[in-house]
Protein backbone atom coordinates (compact mmCIF):
# COMPACT_ATOMS: atom_id res chain seq x y z
CA UNK A 1 0.00 0.00 0.00
CA UNK A 2 3.10 2.53 0.65
CA UNK A 3 4.55 1.27 -2.61
CA UNK A 4 1.19 1.98 -4.35
CA UNK A 5 1.16 5.77 -2.71
CA UNK A 6 4.67 6.26 -3.67
CA UNK A 7 3.89 5.41 -6.34
CA UNK A 8 1.30 7.94 -7.10
CA UNK A 9 3.42 10.22 -5.67
CA UNK A 10 6.52 10.08 -8.00
CA UNK A 11 4.04 9.98 -11.41
CA UNK A 12 2.42 12.83 -10.45
CA UNK A 13 5.59 14.80 -9.64
CA UNK A 14 7.45 13.66 -12.18
CA UNK A 15 4.10 14.31 -14.45
CA UNK A 16 3.88 17.78 -13.66
CA UNK A 17 7.68 18.44 -13.85
CA UNK A 18 7.64 17.08 -17.87
CA UNK A 19 4.56 19.36 -18.54
CA UNK A 20 5.97 22.36 -17.27
CA UNK A 21 9.34 21.99 -19.13
CA UNK A 22 7.55 20.89 -22.33
CA UNK A 23 5.53 24.50 -21.77
CA UNK A 24 8.56 26.15 -21.28
CA UNK A 25 10.31 25.04 -24.32
CA UNK A 26 7.11 25.52 -26.26
CA UNK A 27 7.42 29.20 -25.28
CA UNK A 28 10.73 29.34 -26.08
CA UNK A 29 10.78 27.27 -29.63
CA UNK A 30 6.68 28.94 -31.15
CA UNK A 31 7.49 31.34 -33.22
CA UNK A 32 5.61 34.86 -32.29
CA UNK A 33 3.65 35.56 -29.07
CA UNK A 34 0.22 34.43 -30.04
CA UNK A 35 1.03 31.35 -30.62
CA UNK A 36 3.78 31.58 -27.80
CA UNK A 37 0.48 32.23 -25.49
CA UNK A 38 -0.43 28.65 -25.95
CA UNK A 39 1.89 27.14 -24.57
CA UNK A 40 2.85 28.27 -21.05
CA UNK A 41 -1.08 27.26 -20.20
CA UNK A 42 -0.09 23.50 -20.60
CA UNK A 43 2.23 24.61 -17.29
CA UNK A 44 -0.27 26.35 -16.16
CA UNK A 45 -2.96 23.62 -15.43
CA UNK A 46 -1.30 19.93 -15.93
CA UNK A 47 2.61 21.21 -14.42
CA UNK A 48 1.18 22.86 -11.67
CA UNK A 49 -1.75 20.60 -11.32
CA UNK A 50 0.47 17.57 -10.82
CA UNK A 51 2.78 18.79 -8.53
CA UNK A 52 -0.15 19.61 -5.99
CA UNK A 53 -1.97 16.59 -6.60
CA UNK A 54 1.21 15.19 -5.53
CA UNK A 55 1.90 17.31 -2.46
CA UNK A 56 -1.64 16.70 -1.49
CA UNK A 57 -1.66 12.86 -1.82
CA UNK A 58 1.30 13.16 -0.16
CA UNK A 59 0.14 14.52 2.83
CA UNK A 60 -2.58 13.11 3.07
CA UNK A 61 -1.17 9.15 2.77
CA UNK A 62 2.27 9.91 4.95
CA UNK A 63 1.83 12.73 7.37
CA UNK A 64 -1.88 12.29 7.80
CA UNK A 65 -2.41 15.73 7.74
CA UNK A 66 -5.31 16.14 4.69
CA UNK A 67 -5.18 19.75 3.75
CA UNK A 68 -7.24 22.10 1.14
CA UNK A 69 -4.57 24.54 0.85
CA UNK A 70 -3.81 23.19 -3.03
CA UNK A 71 -6.78 22.83 -3.96
CA UNK A 72 -7.33 26.77 -3.03
CA UNK A 73 -3.85 27.15 -5.01
CA UNK A 74 -5.44 25.31 -8.16
CA UNK A 75 -8.70 27.08 -7.77
CA UNK A 76 -6.92 30.27 -7.62
CA UNK A 77 -4.78 29.33 -10.60
CA UNK A 78 -7.08 28.10 -12.88
CA UNK A 79 -9.58 31.22 -12.32
CA UNK A 80 -6.65 33.67 -12.93
CA UNK A 81 -4.64 32.00 -16.21
CA UNK A 82 -7.47 32.74 -18.89
CA UNK A 83 -7.91 36.41 -17.48
CA UNK A 84 -4.23 36.98 -17.40
CA UNK A 85 -3.56 35.35 -21.51
CA UNK A 86 -6.69 37.91 -22.18
CA UNK A 87 -4.81 40.84 -21.12
CA UNK A 88 -1.79 40.16 -22.80
CA UNK A 89 -3.54 39.15 -26.00
CA UNK A 90 -5.27 42.32 -25.77
CA UNK A 91 -2.25 44.23 -25.30
CA UNK A 92 -0.45 42.36 -27.50
CA UNK A 93 -2.67 43.64 -30.30
CA UNK A 94 -2.90 46.99 -29.38
CA UNK A 95 0.68 47.47 -29.45
CA UNK A 96 0.98 46.23 -33.07
CA UNK A 97 -1.95 47.55 -35.09
CA UNK A 98 -0.86 45.42 -38.39
CA UNK A 99 -1.93 42.70 -37.24
CA UNK A 100 -5.93 44.48 -37.00
CA UNK A 101 -6.37 43.54 -40.65
CA UNK A 102 -5.91 39.46 -39.92
CA UNK A 103 -8.49 39.76 -37.77
CA UNK A 104 -11.79 37.90 -38.20
CA UNK A 105 -14.91 39.68 -39.34
CA UNK A 106 -17.39 39.92 -36.78
CA UNK A 107 -20.32 39.75 -39.22
CA UNK A 108 -21.61 43.07 -37.85
CA UNK A 109 -21.74 46.80 -39.30
CA UNK A 110 -19.08 47.28 -36.25
CA UNK A 111 -15.66 45.93 -36.05
CA UNK A 112 -13.65 44.49 -32.84
CA UNK A 113 -15.06 46.11 -29.80
CA UNK A 114 -11.46 46.43 -28.41
CA UNK A 115 -10.74 48.83 -31.27
CA UNK A 116 -14.12 50.96 -32.25
CA UNK A 117 -15.63 53.31 -29.87
CA UNK A 118 -19.25 52.64 -28.78
CA UNK A 119 -21.89 52.60 -31.89
CA UNK A 120 -24.57 55.41 -31.58
CA UNK A 121 -27.98 52.62 -31.34
CA UNK A 122 -29.55 54.63 -28.27
CA UNK A 123 -32.31 56.04 -30.33
CA UNK A 124 -34.44 57.17 -27.72
CA UNK A 125 -31.76 59.22 -26.15
CA UNK A 126 -31.48 60.76 -29.37
CA UNK A 127 -35.09 61.09 -30.26
CA UNK A 128 -34.89 63.11 -26.94
CA UNK A 129 -31.77 65.21 -27.75
CA UNK A 130 -33.64 66.06 -30.61
CA UNK A 131 -36.58 67.53 -28.89
CA UNK A 132 -34.37 69.63 -26.35
CA UNK A 133 -32.63 71.09 -29.41
CA UNK A 134 -36.00 71.79 -30.48
CA UNK A 135 -37.30 74.02 -27.62
CA UNK B 1 11.22 6.68 -4.67
CA UNK B 2 9.90 9.81 -4.22
CA UNK B 3 13.42 11.42 -3.64
CA UNK B 4 14.31 10.56 -7.17
CA UNK B 5 10.84 11.91 -8.46
CA UNK B 6 11.53 15.00 -6.83
CA UNK B 7 14.82 15.20 -7.79
CA UNK B 8 13.66 14.76 -11.46
CA UNK B 9 10.76 17.35 -10.94
CA UNK B 10 13.63 19.93 -9.39
CA UNK B 11 15.65 19.58 -12.33
CA UNK B 12 12.37 19.78 -14.75
CA UNK B 13 11.28 22.90 -13.10
CA UNK B 14 14.66 24.49 -12.86
CA UNK B 15 15.15 23.73 -16.39
CA UNK B 16 11.89 25.86 -16.86
CA UNK B 17 12.57 28.37 -15.54
CA UNK B 18 16.04 29.02 -17.06
CA UNK B 19 14.10 28.85 -20.44
CA UNK B 20 11.56 31.38 -19.24
CA UNK B 21 14.77 33.69 -18.09
CA UNK B 22 16.25 33.05 -21.64
CA UNK B 23 12.57 34.41 -23.41
CA UNK B 24 12.96 37.18 -20.42
CA UNK B 25 15.83 38.29 -21.75
CA UNK B 26 15.68 37.65 -25.47
CA UNK B 27 12.04 38.21 -26.28
CA UNK B 28 10.97 40.51 -29.21
CA UNK B 29 8.16 42.61 -27.41
CA UNK B 30 7.37 43.91 -24.57
CA UNK B 31 4.08 41.10 -24.24
CA UNK B 32 6.88 38.91 -24.70
CA UNK B 33 8.57 39.64 -21.34
CA UNK B 34 5.23 40.01 -19.30
CA UNK B 35 4.44 36.18 -20.86
CA UNK B 36 7.72 34.75 -19.13
CA UNK B 37 7.65 36.85 -16.10
CA UNK B 38 3.98 35.61 -15.83
CA UNK B 39 5.27 32.05 -16.45
CA UNK B 40 8.10 32.15 -13.91
CA UNK B 41 5.72 33.04 -11.39
CA UNK B 42 4.35 29.87 -12.43
CA UNK B 43 7.10 26.96 -12.12
CA UNK B 44 8.65 28.56 -9.37
CA UNK B 45 4.72 28.01 -7.66
CA UNK B 46 5.65 24.30 -8.62
CA UNK B 47 9.34 24.64 -7.25
CA UNK B 48 7.92 26.32 -3.87
CA UNK B 49 5.10 23.10 -3.53
CA UNK B 50 8.25 20.50 -4.40
CA UNK B 51 9.99 21.83 -1.86
CA UNK B 52 7.05 21.67 0.46
CA UNK B 53 7.13 17.83 -0.30
CA UNK B 54 10.63 17.59 0.28
CA UNK B 55 10.90 19.26 3.67
CA UNK B 56 7.85 17.30 4.76
CA UNK B 57 6.19 20.95 5.97
CA UNK B 58 2.71 22.66 4.93
CA UNK B 59 4.44 26.21 5.89
CA UNK B 60 5.14 26.82 2.41
CA UNK B 61 2.03 27.11 0.76
CA UNK B 62 0.96 30.32 1.88
CA UNK B 63 4.45 31.07 -0.03
CA UNK B 64 3.28 30.05 -2.82
CA UNK B 65 -0.27 31.46 -2.17
CA UNK B 66 0.93 34.67 -2.01
CA UNK B 67 3.07 34.13 -5.29
CA UNK B 68 -0.01 33.06 -7.13
CA UNK B 69 -1.89 36.36 -6.30
CA UNK B 70 1.15 38.43 -6.56
CA UNK B 71 1.92 37.15 -10.22
CA UNK B 72 -1.68 37.59 -11.42
CA UNK B 73 -1.64 41.09 -10.11
CA UNK B 74 1.83 42.33 -11.47
CA UNK B 75 0.64 40.60 -14.79
CA UNK B 76 -3.28 42.34 -14.98
CA UNK B 77 -1.51 45.88 -13.76
CA UNK B 78 1.33 45.57 -16.19
CA UNK B 79 -0.96 45.03 -18.99
CA UNK B 80 -3.37 47.62 -17.85
CA UNK B 81 -0.23 50.05 -17.84
CA UNK B 82 0.36 49.09 -21.27
CA UNK B 83 -3.54 48.96 -22.77
CA UNK B 84 -4.51 52.29 -20.79
CA UNK B 85 -1.16 54.45 -20.07
CA UNK B 86 -2.20 54.12 -15.75
CA UNK B 87 -2.60 51.26 -13.73
CA UNK B 88 -5.59 52.93 -11.41
CA UNK B 89 -7.70 55.80 -13.21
Amino acid sequence: MTFLLELIVSALIVFGGAFALVGSIGMVKLPDLLTRLHAPTKATTLGVGGALAASMVFFAAFEDDLSIHEVLITAFLFLTAPISAHFIAKAHLHEHTELRDDLPPTGRPQGWSTFESVPDTDEDEDGDDARAAHH
Amino acid sequence: MIEYALNFGFFALSLAVLLNLWRLLRGPSLMDRVLAVDTMVINIIALIILFGIQQRTTIFFEAALLFAMFGFISTVAYCRFVLRGDVIE
